[in-house]
C-alpha cells in the first residue's frame, strides 16, 4: 500500500504503517548505492533547495549526494551566508530561495519549528533536516533502517540511549518512531541533561530516566550515544572528566548489554570523550553503516516527495493554506494564519 | 491463451533461447517486475528440462527508470531489484508479460547498463500487441496480437494473480 507525503517535517505524527513504508522504500536506494554507476535519473531536471541555516556538514553532504544520485540539482545555502548575516528573515531567504523555482525545500534551523512555519508559506514539499531541539526526522529513519537491518526488526527492542537528551533533536526522532513498534526506551545520562519529563514526551511508549551507566545498559539490545557537546559541559558543575568518568561508553560496559547489542551514533564522535576507539571501531558498531543508510534514506524522501506531489498541489492528508505573495513582514495577514 | 498455452508457449520459447543462444554460459534472464518475474523463473526451470542447464534469473524493478513519474498516481511503490549475478559480458535477456509501446524496455535497458556492461541484450515477450512508441523489438516472442487502443492486454498469472490467462479485454466497457 503507498502512503503520500506531502513534507516530511517530524516523525511524530506519522503512523507505524507510514514509517514502515519509509522504510521499506529505502530499500531499493540502499542497492542503489552498491552499483557501479550510482547516477540515476528519476529526478532530473527537477532541483532541491538545501537550506541550512545551523551548520551542518554530514547532514548537507549527505542530503546533496542523495538529490545528485537521483539526478537532480542542488541550490546551497549555508550558515554563513552573507545574506543571513545581514538580517533577512527566514521567511524572506524561503521566499527568496523559491522564487528559484526549486522542486523541494530541504531546511536544517536552530529553531524548533521553523520548517513547520516555513512549510506554511511553501507550495514545495519541506524537508525537515533538524530544527531546533525538536526532530530529525531522516537521521531516525536511517537509525531505525540501521537497526532493522542488524536486528531483522525494530519492534520489541531494549533501546539505550546515552548523553544529553534534553537537547536532542535525534533522541527525540529516534523515540517518537521506535516507540511506535513497541520499543522500550532508557534514557541515561548527567540529571542536567536527562530529566524525568522526558518519560511522558511520547504517550504509550515505556519509557524510564536513570542516572547510572551501568543501570541503564543492562538488558539493552541497541545502545545510542549521544555527541557530547564540549561547549555544553561548562554547564551545571560537570567537567570532561567526570563525564568519561560516568558515562562513557566502553568496553567493560559495553559488556553489561546484551552479546548482540549494537552501538549506534549520529555522529560526528568525539573520540574518548562520549566512546572509546574500541567500542567506536569494534564489531557492535553501526556507525558507517548509518552513513551509509543516510544516503539511501534520503534519496526515498527525496523521490517520494518530489515525484508524490500531485500537479494540483493537493494532498489527501494535509490541508495546506497556500500564501503566495506574502511578505513576511506583513503582520495583519499572518494572523490569519491558524 | 488458456493455461495450457501458455506452458507450451514458454517451453518454445525456452527452446528458441537456448538455440539462439550460442552457448548458455554467459546466459542470464532477467524479469521485469511484476509478471516477467514468474515468466522468467518459469523459462528458466523449462531450461533446465532441456540440458540441464542452469541459467541464473535476476529481478529488475524499473520504477526509477520510468519517463513518467510525476504523471503515476497513485505513486507507484518502489521495490528492490535483485541481479545478485555481474552483468559486465553477459548475454541477458529481458522478459516481460506483454510489449506494447516498448518504454517499459527503454527503462530496464536503463537499468540494466547502470549496472554493468553486458555483451548482448535480448527481449523475451509473452504477447506482443503492437504500437510501438520506441524502435524496440523483440527477439523472442510468445504470441502477436493485433490490437486497439481501446483494448487491453490482461496477463494473469498463477503465481500472482492465483489463476492463469491471457485476456484481450475492450476498454469501453
Amino acid at each position: 500500500m503507498t502512503h503520500r507525503f506531502r513534507d516530511l517535517l517530524a516523525l511524530e505524527p506519522l503512523s507505524a504503517d507510514e514509517l514502515t513504508f519509509l522504510l521499506d522504500q529505502s530499500k531499493p536506494f540502499q542497492e542503489i548505492q552498491r552499483h557501479p554507476l550510482k547516477k540515476l535519473a528519476t529526478l532530473r531536471g527537477k532541483t532541491i533547495a538545501l537550506a541550512f541555516f545551523e551548520n551542518s556538514t554530514r547532514t548537507r553532504i549527505s542530503f546533496g549526494t542523495a538529490a545528485s544520485r537521483l539526478g537532480a540539482d542542488t541550490m546551497n545555502l549555508q550558515a554563513e551566508a552573507s545574506s543571513l548575516k545581514k538580517g533577512e528573515t527566514l521567511l524572506d531567504t524561503a521566499f527568496n530561495l523559491n522564487a528559484m523555482k526549486p522542486d523541494c525545500f530541504v531546511m536544517r534551523h536552530s529553531a524548533s519549528g521553523a520548517p513547520h512555519y516555513v512549510a506554511r508559506h511553501l507550495d514545495i514539499p519541506v524537508v525537515n533536516a533538524g530544527d531546533g531541539t525538536h526532530e530529525h526526522p531522516s537521521q531516525g529513519l536511517l537509525d531505525a533502517l540501521t537497526i532493522r537491518d542488524r536486528k531483522g526488526k525494530i519492534s520489541d527492542l531494549n533501546v539505550t540511549i546515552l548523553g544529553d537528551i534534553q537537547h536532542s533533536r535525534v533522541a527525540r526522532s529516534n523515540i517518537h518512531l521506535l516507540g511506535k513498534f513497541g520499543c522500550r526506551f532508557t534514557l541515561c545520562g548527567p540529571s542536567m541533561w536527562v530529566p524525568r519529563e522526558l518519560e511522558k514526551i511520547a504517550p504509550g511508549t515505556s519509557i524510564r530516566c536513570v542516572y547510572r551507566v551501568e543501570e541503564a545498559l543492562e538488558g539493552a539490545d541497541v545502545i545510542i550515544m549521544l555527541r557530547v557537546q564540549t561547549e555544553r559541559l561548562h554547564e551545571p558543575s560537570l567537567s570532561v572528566g567526570d563525564y568519561i568518568l560516568g558515562y562513557q561508553l566502553n568496553a567493560e560496559r559495553l559488556r553489561i548489554a546484551k552479546p548482540d547489542a549494537i552501538v549506534l551514533h549520529p555522529g560526528p564522535m568525539n573520540r574518548g570523550i562520549e566512546i572509546t576507539p574500541d567500542v567506536a571501531d569494534g564489531p557492535q558498531s553501526c556507525v558507517l553503516e548509518q552513513v551509509t543508510n543516510g544516503v539511501a534514506v534520503r534519496m526515498a524522501i527525496l523521490y517520494l516527495l518530489v515525484t508524490g506531489a500531485a500537479e494540483d498541489g493537493s494532498h489527501p492528508a494535509i490541508e495546506r493554506p497556500v500564501l503566495h505573495n506574502r511578505r513576511a513582514t506583513d503582520k495583519t495577514s499572518q494572523s490569519k494564519d491558524s | 491463451m488458456s493455461a495450457a498455452e501458455i506452458d507450451r508457449t514458454l517451453q518454445r520459447v525456452a527452446h528458441e533461447i537456448v538455440e539462439k543462444s550460442g552457448g548458455t554460459k554467459h546466459l542470464a534472464l532477467i524479469g521485469i517486475r511484476r509478471r516477467g518475474v514468474p515468466l522468467a523463473q518459469r523459462i528458466a526451470q523449462a531450461m533446465r528440462g532441456i540440458d540441464g542447464v542452469d541459467v541464473p534469473v535476476g529481478i529488475l524493478d524499473i520504477t526509477l527508470y520510468r519517463d513518467d513519474l510525476s504523471k503515476v498516481a497513485p505513486q507507484a511503490v518502489l521495490q528492490s531489484s535483485d541481479i545478485t549475478f555481474g552483468v559486465d559480458g553477459m548475454d541477458l535477456v529481458l522478459v516481460d508479460d506483454v510489449l506494447y509501446t516498448g518504454r517499459t524496455i527503454r527503462a530496464a535497458m536503463n537499468g540494466l547498463f547502470d549496472l554493468g556492461r553486458p555483451k548482448r541484450v535480448s527481449l523475451c515477450v509473452l504477447i506482443d500487441r503492437g504500437h510501438r512508441e520506441m524502435p524496440i523489438e523483440a527477439q523472442f516472442i510468445g504470441r502477436t496480437v493485433q490490437t486497439s487502443d481501446t483494448e487491453i492486454v490482461e496477463v494473469r498469472l498463477r503465481e500472482i494473480d492465483n489463476e492463469e490467462r491471457v485476456m484481450l479485454v475492450d476498454r469501453k466497457e
